[in-house]
């Protein structure tokens, strides 16, 4: 018994000991914004990497899940005569719920990798110590423009995101679902509210930094060259999807939890 | 050394360090006078790369004193840390050249970044440098990529000395490059280090370069300096872990962790 408590308790400790970690890891990177030089340059880079090029797996994943929504809702509404529900239920859906998900998620694979992988490299190769001789912050050039990167990147994929899901809903509404389109669009727009858009975007800023900071984090503490590089990729990826869920939940709770 | 009273440019004293259970400096002490060439020698994993990543503050001692020109550094706040590092230099063992930028802007990245000098003037700054370590202005352009290991070191040796530090610190300058660049690599530092007026201390297990670069040699064993003296001095140390090291003999004093097939 007092084995199996020991190491409950020592999981536990880890558990703490990593989770201070990685707030002592963000608290450096956005102290970073608080002491010039920021680096405009390689902020916008970031974005242009984060959010330009993310764009067609953003766009093709968010209108694909609006028109399975649209099919499954009005599948499940149609048994009580329900039907005009669906295009409320997709817009709903899409700008509350999957849009910054699916986009969070899909950008953990896309970038947070990438960025994990990158400056894992960095560090097994030394190019992170050579930054600190050249007297040049690793937090501030490396961690700082990814994390607002992803702050201000995401709210604008998921605007782009939430705008194609509702079409996709739409699309499936009209053409194969015989909906009137005028009608579709009047369901779409009466029952949306300023508050499901806001909420959706305020996900995503969140979600953006989660995917940075996991993917700086991970990359950042990476040892033993290719293995250990490789190794942080996959943790950056995973940690920041179950981190994502995790937020999306809690987020969920504040904005629209009784 | 500094044996006439004068302050060393870098002193250690005591320094202590350790992962997990591997202790791998065990009370360090070594001077170093100012413009003084000093070669830290010793077998691979005997914590050379350690000790200087801890004089330059990328990594902290559980116990000891470093000084530069008699300031404590061990504890120093971050502020004035990389305001120390101004006076750094530092040629990596792999040359950890940024593969994101041109060669130029890999030479001009101190200046730039680390103390706000306009790209324009950096950039003149970088090819005069890479002209130093023989490369034309044509190679700035390109990425560290497409040079070859003995270019990449040079890139580096031209990046180290940018900024005209105090000190620079090169880990394992010539490893992996064939006899002949290693030599060349070897004059450059000698003949760079003495236009500089610079202090400079290497670590190698290279005694061709220890013989070529050092006015000073040290061998570190077990996490402790067993030995130092003159680099003339180095084939009659009269210790038997030097001569086994300066002979590359297997039989000696200093035995190789071989696991059995």
């Amino acid at each position: 018994m007092i084995v199996f408590l020991a190491a409950v308790g020592a999981a536990f400790l880890g558990f703490l000991a990593a989770t201070g970690r990685l707030v002592g890891f963000a608290l450096l990177g956005l102290a970073a914004l608080f002491s010039p030089p920021l680096y405009p340059r390689l902020i916008l880079r970031q974005v242009v990497y984060m959010g330009y090029y993310s764009l067609p797996v953003v766009g093709l994943t968010a209108i694909f899940t609006g028109m399975v929504l649209a099919l499954q809702s009005y599948t499940g509404f149609s048994r009580f005569n329900a039907e005009s529900a669906v295009a409320t239920v997709v817009v709903l859906s899409v700008t509350r719920e999957l849009g910054p998900v699916i986009a969070g998620l899909m950008v953990a694979g896309r970038v947070g990798a990438a960025m994990a992988a990158e400056i894992g490299t960095m560090r097994v190769t030394d190019q992170i110590d050579a930054l600190t001789t050249l007297s040049t912050d690793p937090f501030r050039y490396l961690v700082l423009p990814r994390l607002l990167a992803g702050l201000i990147t995401l709210p604008l994929l998921v605007v782009v995101a939430d705008i194609i899901g509702v079409f996709g809903g739409y699309i499936v509404g009209t053409v194969k679902l015989g909906f009137n389109p005028a009608n579709y669009l009047t369901q779409t727009e009466t029952y949306l509210e300023r508050m499901d858009v806001i909420s959706g975007l305020v996900k995503a800023g969140v979600f953006g930094f989660i995917v940075s900071l996991m993917g700086c984090y991970h990359g950042y503490h990476s040892r033993g060259g290719a293995e250990g590089v490789g190794q942080a990729t996959t943790y950056a990826v995973v940690s920041a999807s179950i981190l994502i869920l995790i937020a999306n939940y809690m987020l969920t709770t504040a904005f629209f939890g009784r | 050394m500094s044996g006439d009273g004068a302050i060393p440019k870098i002193s250690v004293r005591g320094v202590r360090k350790s992962f997990g259970p591997k202790i791998v400096l065990d009370g360090v002490d070594i001077d170093c006078g100012v413009g003084e060439s000093l070669v830290i020698i010793g077998g691979s994993g005997t914590g050379k790369s350690v000790l200087v990543k801890c004089i330059l503050g990328l990594l902290r001692p559980e116990a000891g004193s470093i000084r530069i020109d008699g300031i404590e550094t061990v504890g120093m706040p971050r502020r004035e840390r990389t305001a120390l590092m101004h006076r750094f230099g530092m040629l990596f063992q792999g040359s950890a050249l940024f593969d994101s930028l041109r060669v130029w802007e890999n030479v001009a990245f101190g200046l730039v970044q680390g103390r706000g000098m306009e790209r324009a003037k950096a950039r003149r700054i970088a090819l005069d440098k890479l002209a130093a370590v023989g490369l034309g202005a044509e190679v700035g352009e390109l990425s560290p990529a497409e040079l070859s290991g003995g270019m990449q070191k040079r890139v580096a040796l031209a990046r180290a000395i940018a900024a005209e530090p105090e000190i620079i610190f090169f880990d394992e300058p010539t490893t992996g490059l064939d006899p002949i660049m290693a030599d060349v690599i070897n004059d450059l530092i000698v003949t760079l280090v003495r236009q500089l007026g610079a202090t400079a201390v290497s670590i190698t297990h290279d005694m061709v370069s220890a013989r070529k670069i050092a006015d000073r040699i040290a061998m570190l064993h077990r996490g402790k300096i067993i030995w130092q003296g003159p680099a003339g001095a180095v084939d009659d140390s009269g210790n038997p872990y030097v001569d086994q090291f300066v002979h590359g003999r297997a039989e000696g004093p200093i035995k190789m962790e071989v696991r059995a097939l």
